[in-house]
């Protein structure tokens, strides 16, 4: 075995693992079966310490699509197919994913897993909600078939559980009828985060909607956004060139972030330029135009190892939720963001629908998510905001997070006993475990 | 009439690329491996990703017994047969035991030989098809780190010289594909140095390639051919006393 140096999204923290590649699922039950310390691990698209550990187990070629009803739109895959190739496949015959992230470059597995959700959670709920059932790997390499109505205990732990339950084998999930592959999208600018707040309010009726803030805008302009809102194009609502092929695919272009951006590049001036041209490209207050969906739903994908662009130490995804009648601690957390001059280029705000699962994020309320470089002083200011994000009744995500403490995770999830003991009752000699786990106190010895 | 492409071995990962190559271009596919069942997912994929027939096939590279009921069983009959069979061990654990060695030598050349014997002759009395041999460049010099492996693939690939010679004089179509390093589970435990080693959907182009334009042999990376050139072309006794 040779070891190899692997990280997630963030380039933080990089370890050094075994990392084996496994295509067929009795080489999954053998290696679940034999193997000390592991964790399935998928597209590495996380942010942070999950799906790292002295061991991984790649599902990248355990990809095979098993079945796809072309009438129902119902999808059968193996874990480690990735949301791209399953558009593809999906999108020429009038199948949207339910439930898509701001990448495609994710595999079901980690959907799974992270219970990722979307720009129209609260209209659609979050990816578990689509699952009809799957198959999960245990350590002693046994396989168990779960869904909502069978080994409900194991389904609902592996949903958003992060890969602790077992290695997520085939997954079968339902999808989103479309008439077209465009996107009828509307961009609206707010002066500041109360008007963004009331925006999404107005507008949510629409199935998707997310804003993207300017978290270094003071004074009259604090939280000044653009909030863009989309519905999936019918047939005739398509401009003419686009009605004679409306399940056309997106061309493939793509740029490559080239190289590693020293740190010192990303600081309060760029940002706030960034900023500055994010927001004032929008000259009207309202823009309403058909656009694929691939820059809708991707536009960061355009841009291949875009995180480079935040130097050698990496950074860190901050993601959090609060509950509804917060609207304080949101105000107070960018606030201290502001004052720290620590803007972020992605500032992410949403609005979560109802949810109240055993382990997943999401729970109705204001989501927000920023990107900070890696530097000195950063995780002690990251430690104020997890306490202002407890006092208001939110929590973090596990899947952006390379740092939280485990009270705060505790604090946060209130089923996490629940979760653990499930994870213990099929994981019992926590053989399957990440640097994420052991850091959050969720597998120990 | 869309043609059919037989993969022998076809579990492999340089045999998934080729199958999804070929399936991508309207070709169907017949796949051959060992527990042919655990390629079902295989099989469902490449007919719901690319609209093609697909078919799975019991095969064992060193059941010779059993490899023309196998080609007889075979409905229709390629048009394309592609061996990727290959099995690859650590040299010393391979000399320790005879059974590895056997396995090298029945897996990487005897098997192959016997297979594609069977293919020759019904391509030649039908005066077509193509036949495409995955070597290694592991066969142009024994090396005392893999030079079991290395051998049987040597044989190999002057089988598939011959094997062209003849067959040319019978309209018949024979590739012999020498990857350099490539990308696998096979080679995941080694370090390959990541300038000169392919991602199996590399090998699967340049196969896809050299079957349309009827190549004789292909490197996979253009540079392989002459670090191979080098290589093949360092005096014995200098050779022998380099440690590879």
């Amino acid at each position: 075995m040779t070891k190899k140096d692997i990280a997630n999204w963030g380039n933080y923290p990089v370890i050094e693992s075994d990392e084996k590649s496994v295509s067929f699922t009795n080489d999954i039950r053998q290696y679940a079966a034999t193997t000390k310390n592991f964790i399935a691990r998928g597209n590495g698209r996380c942010y942070g310490d999950a799906s790292l550990a002295e061991q991984t187990i790649s599902t990248l070629k355990y990809d095979k699509i098993l079945s796809f009803d072309t009438e129902k739109g119902i999808l059968e895959c193996e874990s480690g197919l990735t949301l791209d190739k399953i558009l593809e496949v999906i999108v020429p015959k009038g199948w949207f994913l339910p439930v898509t992230p701001g990448t495609k470059f994710i595999t079901v597995g980690g959907a799974v897993a992270s219970d990722v959700h979307g720009k129209n959670h609260h209209v659609d709920g979050s990816f578990s909600a689509h699952v009809i059932e799957m198959d999960v790997i245990l350590a002693s390499g046994e396989i168990i078939t779960c869904s909502p109505s069978s080994y409900t205990d194991l389904f609902w732990a592996t949903c958003g559980g992060m890969g602790l339950t077992g290695i997520i084998g085939r997954v079968k999930f339902d999808l989103k009828k479309i008439e077209s592959s465009y996107i009828k999208q509307k961009q609206v600018k707010a002066k500041n985060l109360e008007e963004v707040i009331r925006l999404f309010d107005e507008y949510k009726h629409y199935t998707y909607s997310v804003a993207w803030i300017d978290c270094l805008k003071k004074g009259r302009n604090f939280g000044r956004s653009i909030l863009i809102l989309g519905e999936h194009a019918k047939q005739d609502e398509l401009p003419e060139n686009k009605k004679k092929e409306p399940l056309k695919l997106p061309a493939k272009k793509q740029i490559t972030f080239p190289f590693t951006l020293p740190s010192f590049v990303l600081n309060t001036f760029t940002v706030k330029a960034f900023n500055f041209l994010y927001y004032g490209k929008n000259f009207k207050k309202e823009i309403n135009n058909v656009v694929s969906y691939e820059p809708f739903f991707y536009p960061l994908d355009a841009i291949l190892h875009w995180n480079r662009g935040y130097g050698k130490k990496g950074f860190v995804q901050y993601q959090f939720v609060l509950p509804l009648e917060s609207k304080q601690g949101l105000i107070e957390i960018l606030q201290r963001i502001s004052d720290q001059g620590l803007g972020s280029f992605l500032a992410v705000l949403k609005v979560f629908g109802k949810q109240d699962d055993l382990i997943s994020f999401p729970m109705e309320g204001y989501t927000l998510a920023l990107d900070f470089p890696v530097r000195k002083g950063l995780f002690e200011f990251l430690d104020q905001l997890d306490q202002v994000v407890l006092k208001y009744g939110g929590r973090l995500y596990m899947s952006k997070d390379a740092r939280m403490d485990p009270s705060v995770l505790k604090a946060g999830y209130k089923r996490l006993p629940e979760f653990m003991e499930i994870v213990k009752k099929y994981n019992p000699e926590a053989r399957i475990r990440s640097v994420q786990s052991d850091r959050l106190a969720l597998t120990t010895n | 009439m869309p043609s059919t492409v037989l993969i022998l071995g076809a579990a492999s990962d340089m045999a998934v690329a080729l199958a999804k190559k070929f399936a991508s271009k309207g070709h169907n596919i017949q796949l051959a491996a060992r527990n042919a069942d655990r390629l079902k997912p295989l099989q469902s994929d490449l007919s719901i990703r690319y609209n093609i027939t697909s078919s799975i096939h019991e095969f064992d590279a060193v059941k010779f017994e059993q490899h023309q009921s196998f080609w007889d069983s075979l409905s229709p009959k390629p048009d394309i047969t592609i061996s990727v069979m290959g099995y690859m061990n650590d040299n010393d654990k391979v000399i320790a035991d005879q059974n590895e060695t056997l396995k090298t030598i029945h897996t990487n050349y005897t098997g192959p030989v016997s297979i594609l014997n069977i293919a020759a002759n019904d391509y030649m009395a039908k005066q077509q098809g193509s036949i495409v041999g995955i070597s290694s460049v592991a066969g142009m010099r024994g090396r005392q780190s893999n030079y079991i492996y290395g051998s049987a693939k040597a044989g190999f690939t002057a089988y598939l010289s011959g094997l062209r010679n003849k067959l040319f004089h019978h309209k018949v179509h024979v590739l012999t594909v020498l990857p350099g390093f490539v990308y696998t589970k096979m080679t995941e435990h080694l370090n390959l140095p990541k300038l000169l080693t392919a991602q199996p959907e590399n090998v699967a182009d340049a196969v896809y390639k050299g079957v349309q334009k009827k190549k004789n042999v292909i490197f996979v990376k253009w540079f392989w051919r002459w670090i191979m050139l080098i290589i093949t072309t360092v005096p014995e006794f200098m050779f022998k006393k380099k440690k590879l």
